[in-house]
């Protein structure tokens, strides 16, 4: 079996990739989807370590995280598509002001 | 890893795509370690439906590579040092730390499969399993809300 200290740097890794994609990008959709692969780095920790600990606690709350991320994804897209609406860009920048 | 290219990608769509192949990636990681459910439910969830999602929300928006807002060289710069830098502090704070990780050797290969799973998850994990099925009808009715409403204020 694949020693648990691998998958603890993959989800490093991959959470550390969405934090520079996070910071890098000014494309709204592509931050959601830096946060994204940030979610999915947890979810990576917390089922090998369940996996490891052979507790499957672990692995239902990775499914609780996917419910949680679901939903967030829904609202925010929606959010964004009302954003765009508005002011016809996705540039996080030019959201300075709470109203226009 | 696919994920770097997710965030280097200059096209929204290609970026979109990528992560599709980074999700199937992790669903691959998901059946080495006997999460078969986890596993199924990554694939038809994330590479389904949300990714879906996100390739709608592009393509309505007509994004490409011309339209895509870019941030000045020195912060790119500063943003992938500092991405780095997080990753070194992390992988070394992993490194030097003192490893007492719970390893049993006892792992049991059915732990991960829909049986066992949905038995903890009905009755060990019944009210957080209401409580999500709340927020998501929450989070559906948000959704239309959101975008109803503004159709109503442009005509």
């Amino acid at each position: 079996m694949i020693p648990i200290e691998h998958y603890l740097y993959l989800s490093v890794i991959l959470f550390c990739i969405g934090v520079t994609g996070v910071l890098l990008r000014r494309n709204a959709i592509i931050i959601f989807m830096s946060i994204e692969l940030m979610l999915n780095s947890v979810n990576i920790l917390l089922a090998a370590f369940s996996t490891y600990a052979g507790n499957n606690a672990g692995q239902v709350f990775v499914f609780f995280i996917m419910v949680v991320a679901a939903a967030e994804i829904t609202v925010g897209l929606a959010i964004l598509v009302m954003i765009f609406r508005n002011i016809k860009t996705v540039d996080i920048d030019s959201l300075k002001s709470l109203k226009w | 890893m696919t994920a770097l290219l997710v965030i280097f990608a200059k096209n929204p769509v290609h970026s979109v795509l990528y992560l599709i192949l980074c999700f199937f990636s992790i669903s691959g990681h998901y059946v080495l370690l006997d999460a078969q459910f986890l596993a199924i439910v990554n694939l038809i969830v994330y590479a389904g439906a949300v990714m879906v999602l996100f390739l709608f929300v592009v393509m309505m928006l007509n994004l490409n590579a011309e339209s895509d807002p870019t941030k000045p060289k020195l912060i790119k710069f500063a943003a992938v040092v500092s991405g780095g830098l997080l990753m070194l502090v992390i992988i070394a704070s992993i490194k030097y730390s003192e490893n007492n990780l719970p390893i049993t050797a006892n792992a049991d290969a059915t732990m991960g499969n829909v049986k066992n799973l949905g038995k903890a998850l009905f009755t060990d994990f019944l009210l957080p399993f209401e409580v999500c099925s709340i927020l998501f009808i929450a989070a559906m009715v948000g959704a239309v809300v959101l975008g109803k409403r503004e159709n109503e204020n442009n005509q």
